[in-house]
């Protein structure tokens, strides 16, 4: 129970600085937006290729855009030595990282969940038909991405060539889960429905969630003190 | 002793090696299918093998050095890495050799050619994390970590984009193909040969990163002084 209310007031004090700053989040979005208009001018695909398309291209958005999120994760303590006032303070590493995940979690949920009314004007798609399960995919993958992205931002705090180092270590991990957001996206967007066929990829969704969340929680500890 | 050991094994790699390459070119025949490039494949496959290995025994070490905090286990995962970084190129360039001639194309996306350079690209980030990092402990216990991570997602890629599409033959070995016995044996002993020229190589990179620790305490004790 403890863990769990450390974890959340890391949590909040991260959204709370950043709502207050909103540096993150504005850069993310404006990001996103920029890559999401220069896709529809540079291919102008037709409304049958973009129900192929529709994974790929909002989940390479989502990729570059929340690599500015997670960069900001841990980099946001670096100024006043914030960083080694939160590993000195009395939490674990793992409630430190489950709190500054859980912050960035939400974060790139609120990112993606902007850019997909954006995608549906832009490419005139009507994104809507499976609503739901599309939010329980984009909440599965962004889950994903944030434990790897939150480590690796914990990893890089420290290093010269952050930005660079980020992006280049968490995209190649994140292929498993970029395929199965990608295959499930397009599926959903297309309006198909969750059916056997496509489980496949759901299952490899949690998996991947629960093996990387737990090494993780494990390992944060090294990374944090290392 | 240690320098007779490396000379030991790099001569019988080389003296390996010449007979293997002997049996292959001139003693093997022609494939029935491939015609001759399939003896790209005596160096393919334990190529791929080698680089496996060295993967699992990167893991390894680096738990160790986790769990011990001993340098000794830092310089063997980077070493080990680095060794298998190179049969991995090896791997994926024979296989691309191979892939131009009996498909007309140099690569596709295919799983297993997706995934090994996958696999390839996440090691590489391995060596790019270190090389960003000055502080020897701080170096060591990150790049484990990272090591560790990398070892969890590559059969997890290997799974994921064999999912996705695949045209990659099916494996010989394991996966219901059958192969001569003069081929496999030379496939196996090729497969000793390489992972002697590994061994060799490894243990070459283990002498430069213990000199490299002592020239590091060295101009640490200057400094101090």
């Amino acid at each position: 129970m403890n863990f769990l209310r450390q974890a959340l007031t890391i949590a909040a004090k991260d959204l709370r600085a950043e709502l207050r700053t909103k540096e993150a989040i504005q850069a993310s979005l404006s990001f996103a937006l920029v890559i999401l208009l220069l896709f529809s001018f540079s291919f102008d695909p037709s409304e049958d290729e973009i129900r192929v398309l529709s994974g790929g291209l909002l989940w390479i958005v989502f990729a570059f855009a929340g690599a500015l999120i997670l960069n900001r994760t841990f980099a946001r303590e670096i100024p006043n030595d914030c960083l080694d006032a939160l590993v000195a303070a009395p939490l674990s590493g793992a409630a430190l990282f489950l709190g500054k995940a859980l912050a960035s979690f939400i974060l790139l949920f609120a990112m993606e969940l902007m850019c997909f009314p954006v995608f549906g004007i832009f490419y005139n798609v009507r994104w809507t038909g499976q609503f739901w399960p599309l939010m329980l995919v984009l909440a599965l993958a962004t889950w994903g991405f944030t434990v790897i992205g939150t480590t690796f931002s914990a990893l890089t705090v420290n290093m010269r060539l952050r930005e660079i180092m980020l992006p280049l270590l968490v995209y190649p991990l994140m292929i498993p889960c970029l395929l199965a957001a990608i295959r499930l996206t397009s599926h959903l967007v297309a309006g198909q429905p969750l059916d056997p066929e496509v489980m496949v990829w759901m299952r490899l969704l949690v998996g991947f969630n629960i093996i990387f969340t737990s090494l993780a929680l494990v390992l944060v500890e090294s990374v944090l003190l290392g | 002793m240690r320098e007779k050991i490396i000379y030991g094994m790099a001569v019988l790699a080389a003296v390996l090696l010449a007979r293997n390459l002997h049996s292959t070119f001139l003693v093997l025949p022609d494939e029935a299918n491939q015609g001759m490039i399939y003896r790209i494949m005596f160096f393919h496959i334990p190529a791929a093998w080698t680089a496996l290995l060295a993967c699992a025994v990167a893991l390894i070490a680096s738990v160790m050095f986790l769990v011990t905090k001993d340098f000794k286990y830092d310089a063997l995962a980077v070493a080990v890495t680095e060794v298998g970084l190179a049969f991995l190129a090896v791997n994926l360039v024979t296989g691309s050799i191979w892939a131009r001639i009996i498909w007309g194309i140099w690569w596709t996306w295919d799983a297993r050619l997706t995934s090994a350079f996958a696999c390839w690209l996440l090691y590489f980030g391995y060596l790019m994390l270190r090389g960003a990092i000055d502080e020897p402990t701080r170096r060591a216990t990150l790049g484990a970590v990272f090591s560790i991570f990398a070892f969890a997602d590559v059969p997890i890629v290997i799974f994921s984009i064999k999912w996705w599409r695949t045209q990659h033959p099916q494996p010989v070995f394991w996966g219901g193909g059958s192969m001569d016995s003069a081929m496999w044996l030379t496939t196996m002993l090729n497969w000793v040969a390489l992972m002697l020229v590994g061994a060799v190589l490894l243990l070459i990179r283990l002498r430069q990163e213990e000199a490299q620790r002592e020239i590091d305490s060295m101009r640490r004790m200057v400094h101090a002084i």
